[in-house]
């Protein structure tokens, strides 16, 4: 290989390098390590002077407890099990609202797309806490949907600081992510497929199911990966929108750092974090690869 | 491969020309059908006839509204005005997956997601068939456009001429009363589409089933079609057999539309027998052509006649009532052929075409020769429109 060539391929490895796996291994090495009453919280700290000597005494200190002290508190395996269902549920809330907004943009007049897509785009163009303090504004039970209720004449509804707020809030902020790879496929799709399917005998909403569908699932992957891996995490969110019932691994993490002060447990729970999104993905992957190599 | 275009069997009374028989009934009737698209009309009150197992070609230029009259035909427009009937029933109100008329697509449209199978069995599928019957009919229909080692592969891993060839199997594989073939061929590189037009003749014949076929190539119409229909701005021009339209062309419109042309107009007089003179330049003896319809004394006409139709010689010709003096301006050298461009002494250019007998160094005219050009009284045709 010719060192263009090289260089080409060499950026984006050092860019990974720098800015995840460094940065991976000094989480995992921070969740092998004890909790201390120091600066920085935890030991050993590395010590360089001390020679070969020194690196092995360090390396003997790692250990797993901090796992170990994960699988014992059942507050975390819950935290992490409400997290995937917080962020499977409103996954899935989002691509049932995406998609047909989505598929609306495809199906506008051409002229009207960009505008429609700036539409899309433009609540990024505030600050996402103002949008989410702007949630707390409408969901309070003093808030403009209850007070629309009790104009309209129906029962108030207790929203915020309930896990329907969250599924609400992740629901909205993360939307964009959901409509734009769908809208990219469905927009490329030829118009032609529709009155083919409809040609060989399927009515409209047939031509949908069989034909559009499928060939948007590409986008409906994609979008649904863009949602969930961060919603899993979600922080804000949950803390300003959900209640004491919401239990969701990104707040136990903050409150493992900030108020415990216990660095290597709040580590441990960030690699368990990563592990759990990474290692379905990476799966998701391969058997798409092993299907395009069969059809191939 | 015979001879595969039916009206080109011309003559005996055998040959297949439903349209000249009065007892005949016609498989799809357009009766003042008209479409507007807002302002715009697409479509301007055509009546058409087409009968079983015509090959049936729309030719025209782009925006003569060919397309239109097709998706009409499949369901995907209705007309403003008229109706279109299919076996006698009228198929406006059904919408295009209850039509016994299938279409294959200028871009084929194949379900890029399904393989070549699943592809011509999908509308099989949507039609309720049970299993079994489904799969022999596909295995007849991959048999029949020779793909059946293609079974498998998805639309991408085939060949564009494959591909095409998927499109029309699974646009036949309903067994429809009207196959539709939109532009089938344009896609194509020249040589494959000249095999694949004899191919899709070959297949019209043996399903029997009726195709119209729209396209801009009169190549391509003149090579397949039984009866071509001459559009231009939303109207029929003529409806005729290939070689009707190109031997006897009722309009100037469709003369030029179709092939090579010269045009020549003057004053005509009829001399009778259908035959017209044309005084077509101020002392210059008049020129004569056969008129399909009456001309009137005195009238403007146009005098159309084919380049291969004329014949070009070094001394004056002394049997022909039509010679006229020219200098050759340019020649056209295309290997088979020579198209000679002759000016005549106003400035008019004649082409005349040769066909090369002799090798291209033993050849007669060479540049500014003087030479006559003339042709018999029944080559040219006079035209008033």
């Amino acid at each position: 290989m010719d060192v263009r060539r090289f260089s080409l391929v060499a950026i984006p490895y050092a860019w990974l390098m720098l800015l995840f796996l460094v940065p991976f291994g000094i989480v995992l090495k921070i969740s092998l390590s004890d909790y201390a009453l120091a600066i920085p919280p935890y030991t050993p700290t590395l010590d360089l002077s001390a020679g070969w000597q020194g690196l092995r005494a360090y390396l003997s200190q790692l250990d797993i407890e901090n796992y170990v002290f994960l699988t014992e508190d059942d507050l975390y395996w819950k935290a992490y099990l409400s997290s995937l269902r917080i962020a499977l549920v409103s996954t899935l809330l989002t691509l049932l609202i995406g998609y047909p907004i989505a598929y609306a943009m495809a199906q506008a007049p051409a002229e009207w797309r960009p505008t429609l897509m700036m539409l899309v785009i433009l609540p990024f163009w505030t600050s996402f806490l103002i949008r989410v303090y702007a949630w707390i504004g409408i969901l309070s039970n003093e808030g403009y949907l209850n007070q629309a209720l009790l104009f309209l004449g129906l029962p108030e509804a207790t929203i915020l600081n309930t896990n329907v707020a969250v599924y609400i809030g992740i629901t909205y902020t993360y939307l964009p992510f959901m409509v734009l790879p769908i809208y990219a496929t469905l927009e490329k799709m030829e118009p032609d497929l529709i009155e083919a399917a409809q040609d060989l005998g399927c009515t409209r909403s047939e031509a949908f199911w069989r034909v559009t569908l499928p060939l948007s699932q590409p986008g409906i992957i994609a979008g649904c990966f863009l949602v969930f891996i961060p919603a899993v995490g979600e922080f804000v969110i949950p803390s300003l929108l959900g209640g004491s019932e919401t239990l969701m691994i990104g707040k136990v993490l903050w409150e493992e750092f900030f108020n415990n002060r216990d660095w290597p447990v709040a580590s441990a729970v960030a690699v368990i974090l990563l592990l759990l999104l990474v290692i379905p993905i990476v799966l998701f992957q391969r058997n798409e690869q092993k299907q395009r190599e069969a059809g191939g | 491969m015979s001879d595969p275009a039916p009206a080109s069997q011309a003559g005996p009374a055998c040959a297949f020309a439903p349209w000249d028989d009065p007892q005949a009934t016609p498989l799809i009737q357009f009766q003042g059908v008209t479409k507007r698209f807002g302002d715009f009309t697409a479509i301007d009150a055509i009546d058409l006839e087409i009968y079983p197992r015509e090959f049936f070609a729309l030719l025209g230029p782009s925006g003569c509204g060919k397309t239109t009259l097709m998706r009409m035909l499949a369901g995907f427009e209705t007309p403003t005005e008229g109706t279109i009937t299919l076996d006698g029933q009228d198929i406006v109100p059904v919408p295009p997956n209850k039509r016994a008329v299938n279409m294959m697509f200028q871009s084929y449209a194949l379900f890029p997601h399904l393989t070549v199978y699943d592809n011509i069995a999908f509308g099989l599928k949507r039609s309720g068939m049970d299993k079994g019957e489904i799969d022999a009919r596909v295995q007849e229909m991959l048999r029949l456009v020779q793909l059946q080692k293609f079974a498998h592969r998805k639309p991408h891993q085939v060949s564009g001429g494959q591909r095409q060839r998927v499109a029309l199997a699974r646009a036949l594989a309903k067994a429809p009363k009207l196959l539709l073939l939109d532009e089938p061929l344009g896609a194509l590189d020249r040589k494959l589409r000249e095999q694949t037009q004899f191919e899709l003749v070959d297949i019209q014949e043996k399903t029997g089933t009726t195709f119209v076929i729209v396209t801009h190539d009169q190549e391509e119409a003149m090579t397949v079609a039984s009866r071509i229909a001459v559009m231009n701005e939303g109207r029929i021009a003529q409806v005729d057999t290939p070689g009707n339209i190109y031997e006897m062309p009722t309009s100037i419109y469709v003369a030029d539309f179709i092939g090579d042309v010269n045009l020549i107009e003057g004053g005509a007089t009829a001399l009778g027998d259908g035959i017209v003179e044309i005084a077509w330049r101020e002392g210059a003896p008049a020129i004569r052509g056969t008129a399909p319809a009456p001309v009137a004394n005195g009238q403007t006409a146009t005098l159309a006649i084919r380049p291969e139709k004329i014949s070009i010689s070094r001394e004056k010709p002394k049997d022909r009532n039509n010679v006229v003096p020219g200098k050759v301006h340019d020649i056209g050298y295309l290997g088979n052929i020579s198209t000679y461009h002759v000016r005549l002494a106003d400035g008019h250019i004649v082409k005349a075409q040769v066909t090369n007998q002799q090798r291209i160094s033993r050849r007669d005219f060479t540049w500014e020769d003087v030479v006559w050009l003339s042709w018999s009284d029944t080559a040219g045709i006079v035209l008033t429109r």
